[in-house]
């Protein structure tokens, strides 16, 4: 079946099978390969993106269903060469340790802030209760996403994260 | 893993839908959020001919004001649930409950009648839809019809819906002035319920005027707390009839034993989680 699928920023249209998944749309077929895949069971998070500016589990959407519709991955943040404030703050704050949660994390984090742009600990904690990490612990992601809260309210930094 | 290969329709009208469907035989599923179908088509648990996905018929989405009822489309997702005020003024136990379901990223894609047709024992919004009384529409192809909720639920995994049936909306009597908590027992990692309890009550001049209370994963179906209501209902509003209603929360269910609980165990979430319950809702 063919789709046309805006992918950060750009219109592409492909032949795709209905089972491809849309993760494995965005790897295998567009080489975006700074979406990763962690499970099998729709529960780590390490492939959210956004969709039409929600944040989804690109494992649990098939590509045909993102027919018509914009996709942003993480790698569709960093604007001219600037980081996202998000990105920046995970950088920053060390919020990570082997990274490969991080893409679906800031990518959560950023649906998570266009939510509330002012969350304490708690609301950062469950709004990022489906991304999973193995390694950090969580503390320095919260810390990164409070930081990266404040940075956006200044408002210096450059908006991004996709259309609502 | 991936799905094994399907042929794939998306029909823009419910009418298309349903004919969809019918040409397509025994061998078809309908995808309405995908958030529970993709996982099993993945694991390869159901591998079906033809897939039919509902998200491009815009008429299945949305929350109506119908006189003294709210309607809600089959397609509307947990997060349009959450964010619609007349959801909050008329049927506040369907929001309590549909704010504990999974993330964020599921609930921006999971339906309100993808949950209800998918019928597991431990999904949150069956019990809120059998406490407040809800009615299903349901198309096929000889046209209309309606299920209350406590007939809909039949077994684990199984509704009154046929193969070739469509779920429409979901008709919800307005529990305007009702106070509500949805109370859940899970693990931090999951967020599946291994107990929960709806509850909404209408708490007049410090009494309990009216109760509903019904509860998730005490039986394969969602069951109806009759002995708590009636222990409820013209007793004052405190936290000694709450006490005594909730030791009955457990009577007439046949929980399941699994590697989360045993039948005792649940037996003991039931009536704790319904004291809990009753107690936020009536503001206790
Ligand atoms: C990691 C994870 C955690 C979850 N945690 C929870 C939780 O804590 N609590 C909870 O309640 N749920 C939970 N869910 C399930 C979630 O709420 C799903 O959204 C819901 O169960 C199914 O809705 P859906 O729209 O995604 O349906 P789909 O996955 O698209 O469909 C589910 C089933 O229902 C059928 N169906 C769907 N819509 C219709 C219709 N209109 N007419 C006829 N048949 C239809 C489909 O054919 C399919 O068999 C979780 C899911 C995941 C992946
Ligand atoms: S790969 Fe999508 S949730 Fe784990
Ligand atoms: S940094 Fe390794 S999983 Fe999160």
């Amino acid at each position: 079946m063919r789709i046309t699928v805006d992918v950060d920023g750009t219109r592409y249209s492909d032949e795709v099978e209905p089972r491809m998944l849309l993760v494995h749309y965005l790897r295998d077929q567009l080489g975006k390969v700074g979406t990763v895949s962690g499970c099998d069971t729709s529960n780590c998070g390490a492939c959210t993106v956004h969709l039409d500016g929600r944040s989804v589990k690109s494992c649990s959407v098939l590509a045909v269903q993102a027919d018509g519709h914009e996709v942003t991955t993480v790698e569709g943040l960093a604007q001219d060469g600037t980081l996202h404030p998000v990105q920046e703050a995970f950088h920053e704050c060390h919020a990570l340790q082997c990274g490969y949660c991080t893409p679906g994390m800031i990518m959560q984090s950023i649906d998570l802030l266009e939510e509330n742009p002012d969350p304490d600990e708690q609301q950062v904690r469950e709004g990022l209760e489906g991304n999973l990490c193995r390694c950090t612990g969580y503390q320095n992601i919260v810390k990164a996403v409070q930081s990266a809260a404040g940075t956006m309210r200044e408002g210096s930094a450059p908006q991004a994260g996709g259309a609502r | 893993m991936i799905p094994s290969a399907f042929d794939y329709v998306a029909p823009e009208t419910l009418d298309d839908a349903v004919r969809a469907l019918a040409d397509a035989g025994d061998d078809a599923k309908i995808i309405a959020g995908g958030q529970s179908l993709t996982p099993v088509l993945r694991l390869r648990m159901n591998d079906p001919s033809v897939v039919i996905d509902l998200g491009r018929i815009p008429a299945l989405r949305g929350v109506r004001d119908d006189g003294d009822a709210l309607v809600i489309g089959a397609m509307t997702t947990h997060h349009d649930i959450l964010h619609e005020p007349l959801v909050r003024e008329h049927a506040l136990l369907i929001a309590e409950a549909t704010a504990t379901i999974a993330d964020p990223q599921i609930r921006h894609r999971g339906t309100f009648g993808g949950s209800l047709a998918h019928a597991d024992p431990a999904g949150d919004l069956l019990a809120s839809a059998l406490a407040l009384g809800a009615e299903m529409t349901i198309a096929g192809p000889n046209g209309r019809r309606q299920v209350a909720a406590a007939e809909f639920f039949e077994d684990l995994f199984t509704t009154s819906l046929q193969p070739d049936e469509i779920l429409v909306d979901i008709r919800v009597p307005k529990h305007s002035g009702w106070t509500a908590h949805y109370e859940k027992f899970n693990r931090t990692a999951q967020a599946w319920s291994i107990v929960a309890v709806a509850a909404a009550v209408r708490v007049d001049g410090g009494a309990i005027a009216e109760a509903r209370v019904a509860l998730t994963n005490m039986a394969s179906v969602p069951v109806r707390a009759r002995g708590v209501e009636e222990a409820l209902v013209g007793r004052a509003a405190d936290a000694a009839t709450i006490r005594d209603a909730a030791e009955r929360a457990a009577e007439g269910t046949s929980p399941a034993v699994d590697g989360n609980a045993d039948a005792d165990f649940r037996s003991h979430l039931a009536r704790v989680l319904t004291s809990r319950a009753v107690t936020a809702a009536a503001g206790v």
